[in-house]
């Protein structure tokens, strides 16, 4: 899969002006609500129209505003799985996978394929069901089913599992996840859930205000933000204003500290970053003493906010999350930082 | 018993419903598609006939299609003529039971969900198949609903078609006229003979619409 979205758009919050190119497996668009990334999605579904752009698929010009070309989307081969997963609430399961199969003109084979979609997916026994009567799980399922026979170049998913319990949703991750691999299908999923976007994608493409921050592999990526609006959306925690203060030094005002880091810093650093998770009270390196605030309790982890001695009074306290297990009483006096583990933030 | 209005309120009824639920579907369709200053225009002209006496739509209807008026004059050359004749009737009732219809059908096209007929775009479902197949059906509650609210307002049509077609036993009385007509000449029994089979075609007509919408929530259930 090859596709090439170049799209502007003048919206009521903010302009979309996207511009990115994707290559391999899985895509994330991860950001918050309303940052645009549904509508990109949908610009490339052929639902919406920009004001100016170029989509581009596998070689094919889904959309050139400046050649006057924009295929309507049921040209356009790009499946799109609704938040809702739109079944068509007036056909049962069966009826809704075949709307899927309408190009297909050999009977025996439609059926063929129909039999196929609904073993891989064990959708069998709500085959004759109407959606009203599906479970969230099978109802994504069908949705899923009904778009797969119609074999899309592309597969849209738009935030697949918000409308899921949440124990439902890891496990529909792994499914989903496993039907993908195995059915070499390109797709583009869209979410806030950085969890969902690690689980799915190869490569993330971070959007925030309709601008694209960054798109990278992603392990890259939640090695290396780039951005504190980036590392904002990656999950991290604790986000403070940073200076050079020497090759592989920083200074942090807000928490009056130095931290060495393995990164060299570059001109133009802004903040740095360190993940709830990163904070070790053995480390020898970037050790400094710290008090505790009252702690929050989760079922396996403790939530432990903290300031530095030296810490400014108005800025927000530091989070360190421990699973229980690796947590031994008393608090420990101070805690330091792995400098690999130090996020350097540049806007 | 001349059973010739029964016979004729039918027709005009049935044929009005009929050019109702057609026209009413197609302009509730892109009604609901056009934005909010042209939708506010269209919804006033349509619906105006709603909360106008009657008889003054008669009176307008008079004023267009009078036999010395431009447009009747023009439409008499193909032999068509409104006024004093039964299918004029059909016009009177189209004319004041399309609001019903409309505003119904236009608060169900709008409450659509659009993902649904999004995703049979991009499944490659023709826009023809998503609005028979899926639009149509989705929304067959409210267009049922007002179909059978037109039927009943044509039906019940007095005030524009006496001012039309106006009174003439065997050619063009409807049931409403006829009660008016025999009340006015004292057949005190054959008005009410005429009001009892209003009330027996009114409670099938609802219990017409009970039924299916049984059926239906019964097949949703399912």
């Amino acid at each position: 899969m090859s596709l090439t979205v170049e799209i502007r758009k003048k919206l009521a919050a903010f302009d979309l002006a996207l511009s990115f190119s994707s290559a391999q497996g899985t895509l994330g668009l991860l950001g918050a609500s309303g940052c645009g990334k549904s509508y990109t999605l949908k610009c490339i579904a052929g639902i919406e129209t920009p004001d100016e752009g170029r989509i581009i698929l596998d070689g094919r010009t889904l959309l050139d505003t400046a050649k006057h070309i924009n295929l309507p989307p049921q040209q356009r081969h790009v499946g799109y799985l609704f938040q809702n997963y739109a079944l068509f609430p007036n056909m049962t399961v069966r009826q809704n996978i075949l709307c899927g199969l309408r190009r297909e003109p050999d009977r025996a084979r439609r059926q063929a394929k129909l039999q196929e979609v609904l073993q891989l997916l064990q959708l069998q026994a709500v085959a004759d069901s109407r959606p009203a009567r599906l479970s969230g799980g099978e109802a994504q399922r069908a949705a899923l089913a009904r778009i797969l026979v119609s074999q899309p170049q592309l597969l849209l998913l738009d935030e697949p599992f918000a409308a899921l319990d949440t124990h439902l949703r890891d496990r529909l991750q792994v499914e989903l996840e496993a039907l993908l691999e195995q059915l070499q299908q390109p797709a583009i999923l869209v979410t806030h859930s950085r969890d969902e976007a690690y689980h799915l994608c190869r490569q993330i493409a971070v959007i925030d205000q309709g601008q694209l921050l960054t798109l990278k592999n992603t392990d890259a990526l939640f090695a290396d933000p780039g951005s504190p609006r980036a590392a904002v959306l990656t999950g991290c925690k604790n986000i403070t204003p940073a200076r050079a203060a020497g090759p592989r030094l920083i200074e942090l005002p807000d928490w009056g500290i130095k931290l060495t880091t393995q990164q060299p810093v570059a001109p133009g650093l802004t903040a740095a970053g360190i993940r709830a998770h990163a904070f070790d009270p053995a480390a020898r390196t970037n050790y400094h003493p710290v008090a505790f605030e009252r702690p929050v309790e989760e079922p396996f982890e403790w939530t432990l906010p903290f300031r530095w001695q030296g810490q400014a009074p108005a800025s927000q306290p530091v989070w360190w999350r421990v699973p229980k297990r690796d947590l031994t009483q008393p608090l420990p006096p101070g805690l330091g930082v792995d400098p690999e583990q130090i996020l350097l933030l540049y806007d | 018993m001349d059973w010739y209005p029964l016979w004729n309120s039918l027709r005009i009824a049935a044929i009005s419903s009929v050019l109702v639920f057609f026209l009413g579907i197609l302009l509730a369709y892109y009604a609901a598609r056009l934005s909010r200053v042209l939708k506010g225009i269209l919804d006033v002209i349509l619906t105006l006939p709603l909360v106008l006496p009657p008889t003054v739509c008669g009176y307008f209807l008079l004023l267009l299609f009078g036999a010395r008026r431009p447009l009747g004059q023009w439409l008499a050359q193909w032999g068509i003529r409104f006024v004093m004749t039964w299918y004029g009737g059909v016009l009177a009732a189209l004319v004041v039971a399309f609001p019903l219809m409309y505003r119904t059908a236009r608060g169900a096209f709008e409450s659509f969900d659009p993902t649904l007929a999004y995703s049979g775009q991009t499944l490659g479902l023709s826009n023809t198949y998503i609005f028979w197949r899926i639009r149509l059906p989705a929304c067959r509650q409210g267009i049922l609903v007002g179909t059978v609210l037109a039927f009943a307002r044509a039906l019940g049509e007095y005030g524009a078609t006496s001012m039309l077609i106006g009174y003439t036993p065997g050619k063009t009385a409807t049931i409403s006229t006829t009660v008016y007509q025999l009340w006015r000449t004292n057949d005190d029994a054959g008005a009410l003979r005429w009001v009892l089979v209003n009330l027996a075609i009114s409670t099938v007509v609802l219990l017409t619409v009970n039924l299916l919408e049984d059926r239906q929530k019964r097949t949703v259930r399912r």
